[in-house]
């Protein structure tokens, strides 16, 4: 299951990319929360960037079902580890501007500088979590490979 | 020979001026430089009082450019004089290029004799009704014989100049004067100019050609002219501001200037004619000559602005300059002597803020200070012109402590006015006015750190669209742009020379295109930094297809309306459909324009008005959980094909729904209707609601709890219920289209949830609390005339508004109704001209390199007669390094409407009091921080910088205000249409919100008053908002922006009740007044000017109120006395001691 992290490094990677267009490039931030939120129809619209994956409760739901997994591992350490991200998802998900559909941003705030700076500094630090773990189940799955 | 012996007697003036050249820091080496040129070339001796003899004839023709297509063709008219007079009168503002090109052009064939300029003269002056002043000046001048064109141009500014008066520096006046003495021998050489002539016009036509090869002679001389061509500039672009307001225009502050600033305009113009006369007389002398005066035209600019750029302050030019003619004034006042006297009430009067900005330089920079010592002809001269008192400088004054808790008359009796950037005059005099385009701070701060340390907001305040009289319309088929940054050209950026300009924002060098060096207005070619565009720092361009995704949309309408019960009975309908009835023709549009009707209950009607029809079909469709368009093709028609129908629609609308039962109101699906019967054009959506809609998609239910209308805890609710609205009108913002919104309810709306379909698709809002045709009269008499104005004021569509900032700064926020599509790019579907914007601002490179930055917005629109243009405004500002300069440059009316703005959008995602402690905070800490660094002042006292000092009162007013304000009962509703008046009002409006104007006018008198149209207006001073203000025996108006309250004290006067109000006595006033009687006294006539001038001040019609003492309606006015306290708020003096306390703690 420790292979699936690829995937989500690359995930995370081009969600990062995403709000780092936003800023340097004048792509239309409807169609850019649209990307982000999940609304299956615009996914398509989607011209400029090639992975259609960067959405954001993708992300939430993947880092949840890894949790699940290391709670059925009792993998108490690493889940621990990932708790507080978790919660903050949660949180976030919870404080999330009024929208009838899911989803997280809200495409007539978006372009508020602080807004937008939080976006890209909060990618950036999960990204470096993301990364760090990534490596951390990476070691973990060979020792456990090796010892076995 | 005179000839030459007039020029020796300049040159002789002029070597003792470049004499002082060397005392004044910054100019030494362009001195040296003249002074070898004068020693080496006998023909840069002549060509030096040649420049100065051009000079002032440069002036008219900048004049012209100033005023361009209402300008150009006077010029023509009064040289060309027989042929083009048609063309005067017809192309105001729109002439075309081509045209003027074809007009200039046949003048120019035709102006070969002198007589004609002369002659055209007299025409053009018969014209203008030409001031007294000027008059008075002739005789000795005696106009036919002024064959030379210069002399001619140079008389015409000596007089103009006093007309212009107000707007001119000292220092500019003696380079003037000395072209009078100029012009008394110019006229004795007469005869000899005249032979010249024919042969001079073909020459100074090669001329026009040869310009860009004069090199060195041109560098030289150009420190000179520098003398006559900057300063030329000034009363050019100062009369262009004064004229531009608009509205404005008419504000004069005694009938002399006023009979004179209206000519002045035009008359400045005139000598447009000169110009063409002009280059013959020059090239009589030798072409090297005239070439380096022409193009050593060009190169004042770019040593100013290269002084800008190295760091230096512009200042420099045009100070060292001036000086140089002074012992000429001392020797010849003559000239001036008729002129003066007469002008000085109205210099005084009409710019007081002028009069105060000059000597702001010296107090700046250092290097000024002994200026006035060293030239004492300044002074002398400042002394003769009286009124212009220079010793009040700006810059300590703004910096002036205030003990705010020992002053008790804080605010000033007259209107406060926007500050004036602390720039050099040239500068200045270009920049944007503030009307619409103003910066909290008009020193920037040069970091970020600086301005943290200020504690004051940075941002900007805009009116981009705003209505203006005159506004220079360019057409071009390259409209120049930055290459990297795409910034349109304007007055601050720098020529490098004649080919290339730098960039004010990126500082990329560009290319000057080559239609750009020719300039259509003065006809000459090579003079690239004398085209409108650099002249005007707000122009507008009409844009070619490159600035088209589709080609220009047509002016549509479509009015969707509440016909439920609700509405039917507030009896709205008659006025909508009786004021659309009435402006059916003035709608802006053209032949292509089309309109049409939705009305919804609990289903949706559309209105089929095909032309061919007999009568109007009406279509209803009750699925309105899934809306479609009955007949797309016909719903949406041509207003002219179908103008019968729709009248009859109009007619009967009010009466067909006049029985209905249907309660429920079914908004949601009216407006997906409307959104796809618009979405193929975009337009304007009109939308009017009486209730809560309370079917299909978009429904909403009450969260108002009335019990909680008083709470001073937490005031929920502010946001939006559902994003439904917000969605939609992200879907109209996509296709063009904007949702006015018209609340008229009686009952909880809720507002914030509805006010989202006009927020992001850049509408506007109106709100009629309790409306009522017959109950509330006069809410149905607002709704009227804010409706004639809605309908028939400007509109642009399609339109994108760009702000673009010198390198370094950045946007940070934006405030209004809008769609944000990029970090700097807002969507908006329809602009209109009340709409305002604000803009935070935050520094992200320190701007050690520069000492200047600019702000640029450039609003794309389609016209409503389908031409795509362009309204650029540029403003410009300087740089400062320290702290008690940014306070001395801090705007407080803007600082406080930004953080209106800010403290809206707190309040909405945090919550009320966290937005009220904010405001508070803001004052507590600007006002510590100012403390701390005036480390000589008393810790314990409360001070303020002067440009602060209302800043604590304004603060307090935001905090009682309706949007704001906790403790006092107010209706949600009316709480979210306070805010989001906060966020798309223009700064003006906003101000008179926050903190109203109170008169007496129960003793108006004609003292100070001032002349607008033939009517005398008096003006009372200004009242603070408190009680003890109010006495018994007099009446009070309370311009509160959008309703006047006029309040009567019990033991007033009879015979103002009588003369004023028509009633015998006070107890007779009916509860119920909304209007003045006109009565045929002096106090009815001076109270109903003086209101009918506030009201004109503004777009919509304010409401208003007559309060007698012990009337209910009493609170109404009494809770904007801000300054009092009251059950849950401070008052001024107490806020001020809770500030206090802040502080130290």
């Amino acid at each position: 299951n420790i292979f699936k992290f690829v995937q989500f490094k690359f995930l995370l990677c081009s969600y990062l990319i995403t709000f780092d267009e936003l800023k340097t490039d004048y792509k239309n931030p409807i169609d850019q929360c649209n990307t982000l939120n999940p609304t299956v129809e615009k996914v398509k619209k989607i011209k400029r960037v090639k992975i259609a994956l960067k959405l954001v409760l993708p992300e939430y739901l993947i880092h949840a079902f890894f949790c699940v997994m290391f709670l059925c591992a009792a993998e108490w350490l690493t889940l621990g580890l990932n708790m507080p991200l978790l919660a903050y998802h949660i949180w976030r998900y919870m404080s999330r501007p009024v929208m009838s559909g899911p989803g997280l941003y809200d495409p007539t705030t978006i372009m508020n500088a602080d807004i937008l700076a939080y976006c890209q500094k909060e990618g950036w630090c999960k990204l470096a979590f993301y990364l760090l773990s990534f490596f951390y189940y990476l070691y973990g799955m060979i020792y456990v490979l090796v010892s076995s | 020979m005179e000839f030459p012996f007039g020029y020796g007697l300049h040159l002789e003036n002029y070597s003792a001026s470049s004499g002082h050249y060397p005392q004044v820091p910054h100019e030494a080496v362009p001195s040296q430089l003249d002074n070898q040129y004068v020693a080496d070339y006998h023909s840069a001796c002549y060509s030096i009082p040649v420049q100065s003899v051009m000079t002032p004839s440069v002036g008219p023709s900048m004049l012209n450019t100033q005023q361009l297509y209402s300008g150009a063709p006077h010029p023509v008219e009064s040289a060309g004089g027989l042929t083009q007079g048609a063309i005067s009168s017809a192309s105001y503002l729109h002439t075309s290029v081509p045209q003027s090109y074809s007009a200039l052009s046949s003048h120019y064939s035709s102006s070969t004799s002198s007589s004609v300029a002369s002659q055209g003269f007299s025409l053009s002056s018969g014209h203008y009704a030409m001031p007294t002043i000027s008059s008075a000046l002739y005789p000795n001048l005696s106009y036919p014989s002024m064959s030379v064109g210069s002399p001619y141009g140079q008389v015409f500014t000596s007089q103009s100049l006093p007309a212009v008066g107000q707007f001119k520096e000292t220092n500019t006046f003696p380079n003037q004067s000395s072209a009078v003495p100029r012009t008394l021998q110019q006229q004795i050489t007469l005869g000899y100019n005249s032979t010249s002539w024919s042969t001079s016009d073909f020459q100074s036509a090669q001329d026009n050609f040869s310009r860009n090869n004069t090199g060195s002679l041109a560098k030289a001389s150009s420190q000179i002219n520098t003398v006559g061509i900057l300063d030329s500039l000034h009363p050019v672009s100062q009369n262009v501001q004064f004229t531009n307001p608009g509205v404005e225009t008419s504000v004069v502050s005694s009938a002399v200037t006023s009979s004179i600033r209206t000519p002045v305009g035009d008359h400045l113009t005139e000598p447009a004619s000169v110009p063409s006369s002009t280059q013959p007389s020059e090239s009589l002398l030798q072409e090297a000559i005239d070439s380096s005066s022409t193009t050593s035209s060009a190169s004042p600019v770019i040593n100013n602005y290269d002084a800008l750029e190295g760091g230096g302050y512009p200042e420099t030019n045009s100070a060292t300059s001036s000086p140089a003619p002074t012992p000429q004034t001392s020797r010849m006042p003559k000239p001036f002597g008729y002129g003066y006297p007469t002008l000085q009430p109205g210099y005084q009067n009409a710019t007081p803020s002028t009069s105060a900005m000059q000597p702001s330089n010296p107090g700046h920079h250092s290097g000024f200070q002994q200026y006035p010592q060293q030239y004492p002809g300044v002074n002398q001269l400042s002394s003769t012109l009286g009124g212009l008192s220079l010793q009040h400088s700006q810059q300590p004054e703004s910096l002036r402590p205030v003990n705010l808790t020992q002053e008790r008359n804080i605010l000033p009796v007259s209107p406060v006015l926007a500050p004036v950037p602390n720039l050099n005059s040239d500068l200045r005099k270009l920049n944007c006015s503030p009307d619409s385009f103003r910066c909290t701070l008009t020193n920037i701060p040069q970091t970020q750190a600086l301005l943290n340390k200020a504690k004051l907001p940075l941002g900007l305040l805009l009116h981009p669209f705003r209505d203006l009289t005159q506004l220079p319309v360019i057409t071009s088929s390259t409209i120049v742009r930055c290459r990297s940054c795409r910034t349109y050209i304007n007055p601050f950026v720098s020529f490098i020379d004649q080919r290339r300009w730098k960039c004010n924002l990126c500082y990329r060098v560009n290319d000057v295109p080559e239609e750009f060096m020719y300039n259509p207005l003065t006809r000459s070619y090579g003079e690239p930094h004398k085209r409108p565009e650099v002249q005007n720092s707000t122009v507008e361009f009409i844009a070619s297809s490159d600035y088209m995704l589709r080609p220009p949309q047509p002016a549509v309408y479509l009015f969707v309306l509440d016909v439920s019960h609700n509405a039917v009975e507030a009896g709205y309908l008659t006025i909508v459909c009786q004021s659309l009835l009435e402006n059916l023709d003035k709608l802006p549009g053209d032949s292509r324009t089309r309109i049409g009707f939705i009305t919804f209950d609990s289903t949706v009607h559309f209105y089929n008005l095909q032309e061919g029809l007999s009568q109007p079909q009406m279509l209803i469709v009750s699925d309105i959980d899934d809306v479609f368009l009955p007949t797309p093709d016909s719903l949406l028609v041509n207003l002219h094909e179908s103008k019968e129908l729709i009248k009859d629609l109009l007619s009967a609308l009010p009466n067909m729904f006049i029985n209905t039962r249907e309660t429920h109101s079914a908004l949601g699906p009216a407006l997906q209707a409307a959104f796809k019967l618009m979405s193929p054009t975009g337009g304007r959506i009109s939308v009017f609601q009486s209730q809560l809609p309370s079917l299909g998609a978009g429904l909403l239910h009450s969260r108002e709890d009335p019990n909680q209308r008083s709470s001073t805890k937490v005031v929920q609710h502010l946001g939006p219920a559902t994003d439904f609205y917000k969605k939609l009108a992200l879907d109209c913002s996509g296709q063009q289209t904007a949702v006015d919104l018209f609340l008229l309810s009686s009952q909880y709306a809720d507002l914030a949830s509805l006010a989202c379909m006009s927020k992001y698709s850049a509408g506007c809002i109106y709100y009629y609390p309790s409306f009522h045709h017959s109950h509330n009269p006069a809410q149905a008499e607002k709704l009227q005339k804010d409706l004639k104005r809605y309908l028939t004021r400007k509109i642009g569509f399609e339109a994108v508004m760009r702000i673009r900032c010198t390198k370094g700064l950045s946007i940070h926020t934006f405030h209004g109704n809008f769609f944000v599509r990029s970090t700097d790019l807002l969507s908006l579907a329809n602009i209109n001209p009340d709409a305002g914007f604000a803009v935070q601002m935050s520094i992200e490179e320190s701007l050690t390199d520069t000492s200047l930055v600019c702000f640029q917005t450039a609003l794309l629109y389609t016209s409503s007669k389908g031409e795509r243009r362009i309204r650029v405004h540029t403003l410009c500002l300087p740089v400062v390094t320290s702290l008690s300069d940014v306070y001395a440059g801090a705007d407080v009316q803007a600082a406080v409407c930004l953080l209106a703005n800010m403290a809206v959008d707190r309040s909405v995602s945090s919550s009320l009091s966290d937005a009220r402690d904010a405001l508070v905070n803001a004052v507590v800490d600007s006002l510590s921080a100012y403390i701390s660094t005036a480390s000589n002042l008393q810790q314990s006292t409360l001070i303020a910088p002067n440009s602060l000092r209302l800043f604590p009162l304004y603060v307090l007013a935001l905090l009682k205000q309706k949007a704001f304000r906790t403790g006092t009962s107010t209706r949600l509703d009316d709480r979210i249409y306070a805010m989001c008046q906060i966020k798309s009002q223009p700064l003006v409006h906003l101000m008179k919100m926050i903190h109203p104007n109170l008169y007496r006018i129960d003793r108006l008198t004609n003292e100070g008053a001032i002349h607008v149209n033939d009517r005398v207006v008096p003006q009372p001073p200004l009242q603070k908002l408190s009680a003890e203000k109010l006495t018994r025996e007099g009446a009070f108006l309370m311009d509160c922006g959008s309703i006047f309250y006029i309040w009567i004290g019990k033991s007033c006067d009879n015979s103002f009740i009588k003369d004023v109000l028509g009633y015998p006595n006070y107890a007779s006033v009916p509860q119920k007044l909304t209007q003045l009687p006109e009565l045929d006294t002096l106090s009815s006539e001076r109270a109903r000017s003086f209101i009918t001038w506030l009201r004109d001040s503004r777009p919509l019609n304010p409401v208003l109120q007559v309060i007698r003492d012990e009337s209910p309606a009493k609170t109404d006015f009494f809770q904007h006395l801000v300054e009092d306290r009251t059950e849950a708020a401070f008052s001024y003096y107490e806020f001020l001691l809770h500030i206090q306390q802040q502080i130290c703690k």
